[in-house]
């Protein structure tokens, strides 16, 4: 099918429209990716060259400093420890919660079914707003507690849909003929169903990962100590925040063994060292949804 | 691998969105419903009581569990907490425990000039949003699409959606690097003899940056959704049009647009049902005090009131119970003109 539309197109000539469109979808690329592309340039630079010229194109240094004063600093190592266990914790809880939901949520046999569905659809319209969510996670005992950046995310309700969909697309019989053999359900979502779902899992659980991994928000909003702060939260401080963040770091130590730094540098490497996981999931993210399985996380 | 999903409708699932492989459908979840249990109508029947059914799915509720206990916890106790909204809260009494106070927050809330101007903001920001950025995702959509070679578009793609992945945080630190006082188009407009300008502290300029940041992270992410609507377009269709003689833009016209539509529609009415959000993580990562009266919106006045100002925690619950009624309120009326117009709805 595919082939039909390509042959129809390939009988067209490359005309002038064809050229303004790549001219203007090559000027988008280049829009998109020169930010990052100048971001990662100083972020290898040194104080001399900074202070000299901010516009990169091509890379002039290849200085370690400010990474080396990232990795050796207490609280961006922290703050590192942080994003990896919510990452890593987040995620396992955000798979277990949804896909068990998801499964239940896809059989239409299951009487209540429809209410919680309905219940959990509502959520997406309507919320209790700020206030009320943080005065409970306070009732709850979680400030300063890292599971604050696991629990209240553990479901996102597009990835349970999206995971919805997708059981209900599988054929009735294989979970038939597992319960004729004496599975129970729980048997027959484990031995069954996962093994035979790992791209919507592995989708899922890529979406969920990039998530936990961004999260900002609620360590600032929750965490009164710095040394609970994700990667991310530390960056924004670091950003909007720096002389004061950093006026009781011991610089000697940096200072002693490099020409300096400029805080530019370190906001950059920082950046970068925030960016570089989702670089490194983009190829297999990239390659569920171009082949459009993620309509349903429209604002996801 | 099958590929479905899901533009859902409102109350309980009544009419999904379904892609499998190359078609689009729309099914209404009542059908669905029925289908599937005149599939299994005889085991259902045969099953017997809702006591007996609900003893035989003993294993399914025990893994719904988790599920419902997040939804209870961590969404319907906070949306409880609301009744704040009409409470004086006192921090030693609890949410439960303080005193009503009637609509006394209300009042004192209209009263609060920054409120008016948050909410002018909220509403400038959100048309902006929908009148500016949302015609340009099509129009990014459709321009891919009108490439012809496949690994071509996949590239394009790629590189457009990159940034929807990367945190406001992060985006917010390249930007001040690349707008900032010194940053790379202050250095380049010194370069070719302009003036400097701080393109994110000056009040008139930082909603036309908020629409452009926004523009360059989510602009490819909202245009795979339409590119996957036109996938789901019979090629056949084109071939036809082709022989008949259509121009690249009849095609465009007569096939492409009406296709993705629907999809544009519902789109909408989800983003008039989030008009009185604005992008609070956006906003919150970009803006300063030099651009409040312009920048301002409720997600942040509520924030900065609420945890840097310490105003009551009453009347900034009666701000957000306030903001989730607009909200709701748009969401219905956007889906309701959308009906009206002959479009397929939401709820």
């Amino acid at each position: 099918m595919e082939n039909v539309q390509s042959a129809a197109r390939r009988k067209r000539k490359t005309g002038v429209a064809d050229l303004v469109i790549h001219a203007i979808l090559l000027l988008l690329s280049f829009c998109t990716l020169f930010p990052f592309y100048n971001v990662l340039l100083m972020s290898f630079s040194n104080t001399v060259e900074i202070s000299k010229q901010m516009v990169y194109v091509i890379p002039t240094t290849f200085d370690l400093t400010a990474y080396r004063y990232i990795f050796a600093e207490q609280r961006f190592l922290n703050a590192f420890y942080v994003s990896l266990f919510v990452t890593v914790v987040g995620t396992a809880v955000n798979m277990f919660v949804t896909i068990t939901g998801a499964y239940v949520l896809s059989k239409n046999n299951v009487p209540g079914r429809k209410y919680v569905m309905s219940a959990i659809l509502f959520t997406m319209f309507f919320n209790g707003g700020l206030i009320p969510f943080y005065l409970m996670m306070k009732d709850f005992h979680l400030i300063d507690n890292l599971l604050v950046m696991v629990l209240p995310v553990a479901v996102n309700t597009f990835y349970l849909i999206l995971g919805i969909s997708f059981f209900r697309t599988l054929p009735a019989a294989l979970e038939e003929s597992a319960k004729i053999d004496g599975a129970n359900d729980i048997q027959v979502l484990y031995k069954v169903i996962l093994p035979i779902s790992k791209p919507i899992l592995a989708t899922v659980a890529l979406f969920y990962a990039v998530d936990r991994w961004n999260e900002w928000w609620y360590g600032t909003l929750f965490m009164t100590d710095i040394k609970f702060y994700p990667l991310q939260a530390l960056l924004r401080e670091v950003i909007t925040n720096y002389d004061q963040l950093l006026r009781n770091i011991n610089f000697s130590i940096v200072l002693s063994n490099s020409a300096g730094m400029h805080p530019e540098m370190l906001k950059m490497a920082v950046l970068v060292v925030s960016a570089v996981p989702i670089l490194c999931l983009y190829p297999f993210l990239q390659k569920y949804f171009s082949k459009g399985v993620m309509i349903g996380s429209i604002k996801g | 691998m099958r590929e479905s999903v899901v533009i859902f409708r409102g109350k309980g699932i009544k009419r999904v969105h379904v892609r499998m492989g190359r078609t689009e459908r729309i099914i209404e979840t009542s059908t669905m419903i029925t289908l599937s249990e005149r599939r299994s109508g005889m085991k259902a029947a045969s099953s017997g009581s809702l006591p007996k059914q609900i003893v035989k799915n003993k294993y399914m509720y025990l893994l719904l569990l988790p599920t419902v206990l997040y939804y209870l916890f961590f969404q319907y106790f906070p949306m409880y907490g609301v009744i704040l909204a009409f409470k004086q809260f006192r921090i030693r009494e609890g949410i439960l425990n303080s005193p009503w106070i009637g609509w006394a927050n209300f009042e004192q809330l209209v009263k609060q000039n920054d409120f008016w101007q948050a909410f002018e903001n909220t509403v400038i920001i959100s048309l902006g949003r929908i009148v500016i950025e949302f015609p340009v995702a099509i129009a990014l959509a459709l321009l891919i699409n009108e490439v012809a070679k496949k690994r071509l578009k996949r590239f394009y793609q790629t590189v457009y959606t990159f940034p929807h992945f990367i945190s406001w945080v992060i985006i917010s630190g390249i930007m001040l690097n690349f707008l900032g006082e010194s940053g790379v188009l202050n250095q380049l407009l010194a370069f070719l003899g302009f003036e400097k300008t701080n393109f994110l502290t000056d009040p008139s300029l930082f909603r036309p940056m908020i629409f452009l940041s926004n523009m360059w992270k989510e602009v490819g992410w909202s245009a795979i959704i339409y590119l996957a609507a036109i996938a789901g377009i019979n090629p056949e269709l084109y071939e036809a049009a082709y022989v008949d003689g259509a121009n690249r833009w009849q095609q465009l016209k007569a096939i492409t647009w009406p296709s993705i539509r629907g999809t544009a529609a519902i789109l909408l009415i989800l983003a008039v049902g989030n008009a009185m959000n604005g992008g609070f993580e956006q906003i919150f990562n970009l803006y300063n005090p030099g651009v409040y009266a312009t920048g301002d919106i409720i997600d942040t006045y509520v924030y900065r009131t609420a945890f840097k100002d310490g105003a009551s925690f009453g009347v900034t619950t009666a701000v957000g119970l306030f903001k989730a009624i607009i909200n709701f309120a748009l969401l219905y009326s956007a889906n309701y003109m959308v009906k009206r117009m002959g479009g397929e709805g939401l709820v």
